[in-house]
């Protein structure tokens, strides 16, 4: 299968990038590790008039800690966060989903930033995003904005990045001492988008109270949805049992999946709450909390 | 457009649209030994190397963009007419059955042996699970990249010490 035919860009500064993009307006598509829209554009879901390879745009790719911010830059390939040992050791959401997100050999192309813009109702990046409160920086024709990852991803592959604009990174919080997450996914194979997965991050008071909670779930629904209501229920509190059921089952509330050939809706809408679960125990769990 | 691809340690001239896919840029040059499986970004058997390690599916890249990249395919494996020690170690142990999945397999465990040269059986499985083979059940391949690992540490080991000499 054969995209296509496109005219071809390959910009060596952001200035000009954003200038290429605003010249050719929607008919243009920001090109990275493409391996969601060279898929696409092959099964002509997607035909882009102009692609604008950000491939070879410098200062891209920094992957460093500022202002209590983890800085992912666009060119940040998942397979960058996976061999990170800084971050396999102190993010522990991220580094589970580094692992999981499609298959070894993608992840050597396929950028985090351009997971968020693809926004797939499936994604992992998403529901990583959402549970641990990121923000994506934008930049247009206008100059640069920072959006919340709640307002950035719109609906499924829709964000709010405007006519003309690139993602230029994402910032996660640097998690604290007593901040942990975790990243639970059904996959039918290695490579293979959820069947349904939840994603947790939350930080501990000193005396062992839920401080701060986020929780994200994916491919149970037409985007990934913050479960809030499950975030209300347990922020404040001592971790419970019961408490964990009470939360993990406000996922399943917000949960609309489609059924197809990996499941059945109640299955799918069943595995949210599961997943949201056994995250927040294995979270706890990796801050010490056994229950 | 006119584009310059460097394959195997040899500058290529190819005109290209810029559609056209890495994987079909390659086997055009007569460089067949780039299979075209799942034609949907999945299987790996037509995994390349660019700049040395970095294993990339070539059906899911254009070839305008590997531009100014080293690009290794299984051709460039053999050196002198000695085989590669993974292409050794997948004859000794009988890594392939059809072989279709090979080319794939053996540069995505070059790509692993680079960053990790001693993985456990784990580490190898984990590591070429984006690469699918229908024959073998996966068995002789883990022990083709265990024999290539001993064999490439080895050779390591020697060239280190012949340097302190
Ligand atoms: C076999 C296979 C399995 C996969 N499995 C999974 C999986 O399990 N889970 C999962 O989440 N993903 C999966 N993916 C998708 C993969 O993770 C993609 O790499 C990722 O979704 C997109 O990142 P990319 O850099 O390749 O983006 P691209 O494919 O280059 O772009 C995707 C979209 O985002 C836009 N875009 C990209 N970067 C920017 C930017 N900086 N600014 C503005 N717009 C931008 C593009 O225009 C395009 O519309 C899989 C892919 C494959 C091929």
């Amino acid at each position: 299968m054969i995209p296509g035919a496109f005219e071809y860009h390959r910009p060596t500064s952001l200035e000009e990038a954003v200038a290429l993009m605003g010249q050719h307006g929607f008919e243009a598509r920001v090109l990275a590790g493409g391996q969601s829209l060279i898929p696409a554009m092959r099964y002509r879901l997607a035909q882009p008039a102009v692609l604008v390879d950000i491939n070879r745009l410098p200062g891209l790719n920094q992957l460093s800690e500022e202002g209590g911010m983890l800085r992912v830059g666009a060119l940040v390939r998942d397979t960058d966060v996976e061999f990170n040992s800084g971050i396999q050791s102190r993010y522990a959401l991220i580094a589970d989903v580094s692992r999981v997100v499609a298959d070894p050999i993608v992840r050597f192309r396929g950028t985090v930033v351009g997971s968020l813009c693809h926004n797939d109702p499936a994604g992992d990046w998403t529901a990583a995003a959402l549970a641990s409160r990121a923000q994506v920086v934008i930049r247009g024709p206008a100059g640069e904005r920072t959006e919340a990852i709640d307002d950035f991803l719109v609906d499924s592959f829709t964000t709010s990045i405007g006519e003309g604009e690139i993602a230029v990174e994402a910032r996660f919080p640097v998690p604290g001492p007593r901040t942990s997450g975790a990243y639970e996914k059904i996959e039918r194979k290695v490579g293979d988008y959820a069947t349904a997965a939840a994603a947790v991050q939350l930080e501990l008071t000193e005396d062992g109270r839920i401080q701060e909670v986020g929780i994200g779930v994916t491919a149970v629904a037409l985007k990934a949805l913050r479960v809030a209501e499950g975030e209300r229920l347990l922020r404040g509190q001592k971790p419970t049992r019961d408490l964990i059921r009470a939360a993990a089952e406000e996922a399943a509330k917000i949960a609309d999946p489609n059924p197809d050939a990996r499941g059945s809706k109640e299955y799918k809408r069943d595995m949210a709450r599961v997943l949201v679960g056994r995250g927040l125990i294995k979270a706890l769990g990796r801050l010490g909390v056994q229950l | 457009m006119e584009i310059i691809l460097n394959i195997n340690g040899q500058d290529r001239k190819l005109d290209v649209e810029p559609r056209t896919l890495l994987a079909h840029a390659i086997r055009d040059l007569g460089l067949t030994g780039t299979h075209i499986g799942c034609d949907s970004s999945s299987c790996g058997v037509c995994t390349v190397l660019l700049d040395h390690n970095t294993p990339v599916k070539s059906c899911t890249m254009f070839a305008v963009s590997a531009e100014g990249h080293t690009i290794t395919t299984v051709e460039g494996l053999a050196q002198g007419g000695n085989l590669h020690p993974i292409q050794q170690a997948f004859h000794d142990q009988h890594g392939l059955q059809c072989g279709y999945c090979t080319p794939g397999m053996m540069l995505a465990s070059i790509a692993l042996l680079e960053r990790n040269p001693n993985p456990s059986e784990e580490d190898i499985r984990f590591a070429l699970s984006g690469n699918l083979c229908r024959c073998t059940g996966y068995q002789n391949i883990v022990k083709a990249v265990q024999q290539a690992a001993q064999v490439m540490g080895k050779k390591s080991e020697g060239l280190g010490s012949a340097a302190d000499d």
